[in-house]
């Protein structure tokens, strides 16, 4: 009994420090936030740090961080510097959400970056939308449930930087159509997600509106390894290109198994190709007459995009990928809307986010459209030898 | 014709594979009665080795593949010690149960050390391309089903024609029967684990040549689908391991290339069903009556 008692005394007096620790932790928090004139604002950054999809997350937060440095060693936004709160959500939508109610909640921050993939942003929506702080992702190109919610009304805190995957299929189908001249497509398609179907759908409505056919339709799931079967039985067909809707661990190894097997076509995909691991999996003698669209063209002659690189270069010791430009875009985006609200309120940011006209960019410039999606220009991208090779702007209609 | 053809080959290469992880499954199945769901992965660890053996140390096929094989017999030796030993004694259910979270722990204590992404292996065979006709065979193919069938022949002279061989077969009908007349029943276990596990090792490295893409969930599917050729074949069947191998292999091909990729692994899956159904002994198996 009385070696319960001591227990239970003893748990009670932890529980109890616990709570003050606790106390004192928010009430320094607290402290932080207040103060007369601004000197600076936080800017939450929540990205794939670790896991999965880590690369895509990396890659922007590198890219955003390149952009507030520039950003505060020129002086900062209306004489504020930004200080970025980077969390790792670990590629897992649920911890995506708790920290975005972090970072709103407890950091006091202006406005959410991130996180890069659709299903983890959308996961932050709700979050975004309770606390009435704007949440932007450079690179989540999901059609549905973004920007928009499931009945079609505007998420009014929700923004994105790129363009959707329905603009992707549509892109790509033109291109086949008026660059390759092709009339007959075959699509094998990544069943298992959102991605794959939102692309193929759009692809074949403009292909075949535009006169084409598409000769099959093939699908496969993610995982998949051997593709042999499904080339063996295209390969017999009468076709001008494939269009592969789908990420480039499997597109990889489509290519590669295609071209053993002889099928020398046109490969047509998006931005999920644009990966180092593309050409590592396909191998270079295998990546020719490959075409993808992306946000951004490391061939690209602006002056804007060639100091971006240089930057980079100079920074991070290696070549920007679109993620990278992306998040850099997705940096002084942000700083730019705080400058023009004037204000370190999220709600005249959102304003200022909503009403965007003419933004330039490494990848593009736009304005923000009614849907808060960006009205911008796609870059289709050529492989020679495993190589980009060659570079096409497609404007949006 | 060219085309059906075309798919065969295909359907042997990819059978090949399924085969060889079958007989893994089949002999450990044989000699005491368990399921090894850990069987695997002891494959997508073998591609693992393969790759480190030949993206680190830089070697070739052969060493490569020896390396991956010796390794993996280890490994599946300190499985067996380590997981399914100390349960020698208990219930079938608990032994199997084992097998499942040994193979949930050897794939995320993997991707812990590998991360999840996809691997790619260098390239160590060429990619040479035959034509007969409008068939195009190319050297990877080759390679696998000579392995493939190599190693099958490897595994008959071992079981028939070798003293352990014969010892595995006794322990197999027998278990109490072979200790009594001598057979050190626990090393010819151990022994067995490590043959089936060497085979899942090598064809986890031709996996890895063949496809050029690993990672470290990458045995599950390859998992079933030998469990599948196994109890197609006849389960604890050697000879029968090998033709449900193929079988599968080719069937998954058919299913494919002429009717709809989508249906592939339901038909495969379906198959099982309706074996288990129809003929629970498998094609090759002999329809024991359980002793009372």
């Amino acid at each position: 009994m009385n070696k319960k008692r001591a227990l239970f005394l003893f748990l009670t007096v932890i529980l109890v420090m616990g709570l003050f620790a606790g106390c004192g932790g928010d009430s320094d928090n607290g402290g932080n936030g207040g103060g007369e004139a601004p000197t600076e604002v936080k800017i939450g950054i929540n990205y794939e740090l670790s896991g999965e999809v880590a690369t895509y997350g990396q890659a922007c937060k590198d890219g955003i961080l390149m952009a507030f440095d520039e950003i505060n060693a020129a002086g900062g936004v209306n004489g504020m510097q930004i200080v970025p709160v980077v969390v790792d959500n670990k590629s897992e939508s649920a911890e995506a959400t708790s920290l975005a109610t972090k970072l709103m909640t407890q950091e006091d921050v202006v406005a959410c970056l991130g996180p890069a993939t659709s299903g983890n942003f959308m996961a932050t929506i709700p979050v975004a939308m309770q606390n009435s702080i704007p949440v932007i992702s450079a690179s989540a190109t999901a059609d549905k449930g973004v920007t928009t919610d499931a009945s079609g009304n505007v998420n009014e805190y929700v923004f994105r930087l790129c363009f959707n995957d329905s603009f992707q299929g549509v892109t790509m189908a033109s291109f086949a159509k008026n660059n390759l001249n092709a009339t007959k497509a075959v699509i094998i398609q990544d069943k298992s997600s959102d991605y794959g179907q939102g692309l193929a759908d759009n692809f074949t409505a403009t292909f075949e509106a535009a006169g084409g056919t598409i000769v099959a339709h093939e699908g496969y799931v993610a995982k998949d390894k051997d593709f042999n079967s499904i080339l063996t039985s295209i390969k017999a067909k009468d076709f001008d290109v494939i269009f592969v809707p789908g990420y480039y661990q499997e597109a990889g190894l489509i290519i590669k198994q295609a071209r053993d097997l002889g099928i020398d076509a046109p490969i047509l995909g998006a931005d999920g190709f644009d990966s180092p691991v593309l050409l590592e999996l396909a191998g270079e003698e295998a990546l020719n007459d490959v075409y993808f669209s992306n946000h951004y063209s490391s061939l690209d002659e602006d002056p804007l995009v060639l100091e971006f690189i240089d930057g980079f270069k100079a920074k991070y010791n290696s070549d920007p990928n679109a993620f990278h430009a992306l998040g850099y875009d997705l940096g002084k985006f942000i700083a730019d809307a705080i400058e023009r609200a004037g204000a370190v309120d999220p709600e005249a940011v959102k304003d200022a986010l909503a009403s965007t006209k003419g933004f330039v960019g490494v990848t593009g410039s736009f304005d923000m459209g009614e849907d808060h999606n960006p009205i911008k220009a796609a870059v289709v991208i050529g492989l020679e030898n495993g190589a980009q090779a060659s570079s096409v702007k497609v404007d949006p209609q | 014709m060219d085309q059906f053809i075309q798919q065969m080959v295909n359907g042997i290469s990819l059978g090949s594979i399924y085969a060889l992880i079958a007989l893994g499954y089949t002999m450990v199945y044989g000699i005491i009665k368990l399921i090894n769901f850990a069987h695997g992965d002891v494959y997508m660890i073998g591609a693992y080795i393969g790759f480190a053996a030949t993206t680190y140390a830089q070697l070739g096929f052969f060493p490569a593949l020896i390396i991956s094989m010796a390794s993996c017999a280890v490994l599946g030796m300190v499985i067996e010690r380590v997981a399914y030993k100390p349960l020698r004694a208990s219930t079938r259910i608990a032994v199997l149960i084992t097998a499942i979270g040994m193979s949930l722990l050897l794939e995320y204590v993997m991707m812990f050390f590998v991360g999840a992404e996809v691997r790619s292996y260098p390239k160590l065979l060429s990619s040479e391309t035959f034509h007969l006709g409008n068939v195009v065979i190319n050297m990877q193919q080759i390679y696998i089903v000579a392995t493939a069938i190599a190693l099958m022949i490897l595994l008959q002279f071992i079981v028939h024609k070798t003293k352990t061989g014969k010892a595995m077969r006794a322990v197999s009908i027998d278990q109490d029967a072979a200790q009594l007349m001598g057979i050190k029943v626990d090393n010819t276990i151990s022994f067995t684990f490590a043959v089936g596990s060497a085979f899942a090792g090598a064809a986890g490295v031709l996996v890895g040549i063949y496809y050029n893409s690993i990672d470290p969930l990458m045995g599950i599917m390859p998992g079933l689908k030998a469990f599948i050729a196994a109890v197609f074949g006849g389960i604890g069947n050697i000879p029968g391991a090998m033709i449900g191998g193929v079988t599968i292999g080719i069937m998954e091909t058919l299913v494919s290339g002429y009717g709809n990729s989508m249906y592939r692994d339901a038909v495969v899956f379906a198959f099982l069903i309706i074996i288990l159904i129809l003929k629970p002994s498998g094609l090759l198996g002999k329809n024991i009556r359980e002793k009372v």
